[in-house]
């Protein structure tokens, strides 16, 4: 029997198997609980979208609500990691992390080199990404190529609940520092997750759908985008497989570069700004490892070079659509003969 | 003729009505327009703290600059910021003051000294010690005012700033709107002391406290504020205790509140009401004025709305356009 539930459920049911498996593991955010201090209910919010809501019930003061300060309690997730915690603190948006960058990539990313290997940090910082809210520029940016260009960060984006709740439970297992982007428009999509706990290993891409013509690479909310694309590339008789990495540092090379050998084409779809992304990173190993197997150019379909814009009108053409990815298809296939 | 006990002239003291009339009514409306699901993205409504815009905002002309929050539309309102813009910005229209690239979140309005609502709590305070700067190299007697709340008042942002305005002597004031919650959480849990002035005095800096929906308190207080800046006499803080009629965003249940707090602040602490109830009392104002701004006001909103909704959306190419100056 399928057991349906959402990113949003996955997402706080690992949270909640961790926190039972490993007292050492502790929840601090804004609001993560809610109702701090106030003459009504506690647990009033569960974080700003009700991601942690139910948790303080089981957990208490495991889940910390901080001050709106995120330097200091994201510092301090990342120093009480170094000293044998598992924090999971939230940044409610990733955009946010402009206020406390420094302690991710001049602190946790870089103690376990700097220190010659002695140390290790343990934490993770969950945090929205991706447009399509209507949040505008300062609440909707996919900035995760800021974090894989930083060696010692892990970065996770997982595209549907089964992958968040087994890539939440590794990050949290996980003893390096993990930036773990949740799509907030993937919050409601749903999927058949197990009940038990299960973790996703890093760097092992998924395949989600097997084809022979095109490899479309994605991650996060890119995938459903893909998947939408290939099933309008199949009535055209374009049989493409879609991969999507999971996880962006590690990142499974091996899985896509065998893709491209079997297919000869790359689309890779990116959420976050062209330049210097995701898409170029792909693009560039794909050409200097598997030069040879390529058929035709591959292609990026990205963000364009601009802030997100607030206007649904604007919005809805930022993000990669699924025309985009079939129209890039088409220019590496040639013009195709319809199948009808 | 009637004494006229106030610092205001009758004029000034209608000036005052019909800005937080305006607030409030935008406020309300945009309250009703959301929940019909008209309006797109994050709305954070200013109702309940309308004095403390509309006071201190009197007291600065276009060559000062604000740098608001969030919960701006009350910043823009009383800075001058018009109305018809504001709400295409709103609604996401070609006609928004923003060209509907930035929404509620990011209103502004150059010409008027808005430099814009903010989506990252504490950032004005920075950019406001810049507006400080600028101001005293050009020597225009301009001063700049950073509106944060009772939680932003925690980011390090502004408490760097507050060193940097004391140490530069900038004409800077930085005012605290402390509606007793950030989000669901209270001021009580979040903040150590008790008083923002006190934190203001560990870095140098004059402070004082007014309740917020008290317009001639917070007038008052603001006035020696800003005049002080204005003259050199360097930076300060003013922390406005005042409330919030609607929740942090709108969507928001509020199960954080107490039964009936919105009631009883919308009875007792509804700034509009108390403000209404002292001009006519003191007979500067009849009650047959007031109800006039409130139709005017009224017919202003509807039209804005009206106008907001019929209006374009930007075209395609909007999308790739000023990103930046020249490239
Ligand atoms: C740097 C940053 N952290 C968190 C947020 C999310 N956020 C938006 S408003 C808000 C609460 C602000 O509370 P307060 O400063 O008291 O202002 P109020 O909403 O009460 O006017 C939070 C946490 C943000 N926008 N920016
Ligand atoms: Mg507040």
């Amino acid at each position: 029997m399928a057991r349906m539930i959402s990113y949003k459920q996955a997402i706080n049911e690992a949270l909640d198997l961790e926190m039972r498996r490993d007292p050492t593991v502790i929840l601090l955010g804004e609001d993560i609980v809610g109702g701090a201090g106030a003459p009504g209910e506690m647990d009033a919010w569960g974080g700003v979208l009700g991601v942690t809501k139910g948790l303080h019930a089981k957990h208490g003061n495991r889940l910390m609500d901080t001050p709106l300060s995120e330097s200091a309690y994201i510092g301090a997730a990342i120093g009480a990691a170094a000293c044998g915690m598992r924090p999971v603190a939230e940044l409610m948006f990733l955009d946010f992390m402009g206020v406390c960058f420094d302690q991710i990539f001049n602190q946790a990313a870089k103690f376990k080199y700097m220190f010659g290997g002695k140390a290790k940090t343990p934490v993770v910082i969950r945090a929205m990404v991706g447009a399509g809210f209507r949040a505008a520029a300062q609440h909707s940016q996919m900035l995760t190529p800021l974090f894989t260009h930083i060696p010692g960060l892990k970065v996770v984006c997982p595209s549907n609940a089964y992958d968040a709740k087994g890539l939440l439970i590794q990050a949290i297992r996980d003893d390096d520092p993990v930036i773990f982007c949740e799509h907030k428009a993937l919050y409601g999509s749903e999927a058949d997750v197990p009940e038990e706990s299960y973790a996703i290993p890093f760097g092992e891409a998924n395949i989600a759908r097997d084809g022979k013509d095109v490899t479309l690479v994605g991650y996060g909310l890119t995938v459903p985008r893909a998947l939408s694309a290939a099933d309008t590339l199949a009535r055209s008789g374009v049989s493409a497989e879609v991969i999507d990495l999971r996880t962006l540092s590690p990142i499974d090379w091996d899985t896509v570069i065998e893709s491209v050998e079997n297919t000869g084409r790359l689309v890779v779809v990116d959420e976050a700004n062209p330049r210097c992304s995701i898409a170029t990173d792909v693009v560039a190993h794909v050409t200097q490892h598997a030069f040879g197997a390529l058929k035709a150019a591959p292609q990026m379909v990205t963000a364009p070079h601009t802030p997100v814009p607030f206007s649904p009108a604007l919005e809805d053409l930022y993000i990669p659509s699924a025309e985009a990815i079939v129209a890039a298809v088409h220019k590496t296939t040639g013009p195709v003969k319809s199948a009808a | 003729m009637t004494n006229n006990p106030f610092p205001l002239s009758r004029d000034e003291l209608l000036t005052a009505y019909r800005t937080m009339r305006t607030i409030r009514d935008f406020e309300e409306r945009l309250h009703v327009e959301f929940a019909k699901g008209d309006i797109p993205g994050f709305v954070h409504l200013y109702a309940g703290e309308e004095a403390c815009a509309t006071g201190i905002m009197m007291h600065l002309t276009d060559i000062d600059r604000i740098a608001s929050t969030h919960r701006g539309h009350g910043h823009c309102i009383a800075k001058g910021v018009d109305v018809h813009e504001m709400m295409g910005e709103i609604y996401g229209k070609a006609t928004g003051c923003c060209r509907g690239k930035g929404g509620s979140m990011h209103i502004a309005d150059l010409s008027k000294g808005m430099m814009g609502a903010n989506g990252i709590l504490g950032a004005g305070a920075p950019l406001i010690c810049g507006a400080g700067l600028a101001a005293k190299f050009r020597g225009d007697g301009g001063v700049g005012l950073t509106f944060f709340g009772d939680g932003a008042a925690n980011q390090g942002t502004v408490l760097e700033s507050m060193n940097l305005a004391a140490i530069w002597n900038l004409p800077v004031v930085f005012v605290v709107e402390n509606n007793g919650y950030a989000e669901s959480t209270s001021v009580e849990y979040a903040t150590a002391v008790d008083s923002y002035v006190d934190r203001a005095a560990g870095f140098g800096l004059p402070g004082v406290t007014v309740d917020g929906t008290d317009f001639f308190a917070v007038y008052e207080a603001a006035g020696e504020i800003v005049k002080r800046a204005r003259e050199g006499g360097g930076p300060a803080l003013l922390e406005c205790k005042t409330v919030r009629f609607f929740g942090h965003f709108e969507g928001d249940a509020q199960t954080y509140k107490a039964k009936g707090e919105n009631e009883h602040n919308r009875a007792h602490r509804d700034c509009l009401k108390l403000f209404g109830a002292r001009v006519t009392a003191a007979g500067i104002v009849a009650d047959a004025d007031l109800a006039l701004i409130d139709r005017e006001v009224a017919a202003l909103i509807d039209d804005a709305v009206d106008t907001a909704k019929g209006a374009p959306l930007p075209g395609a190419r909007e999308l790739t356009t000023d990103v930046y100056v020249a490239y």
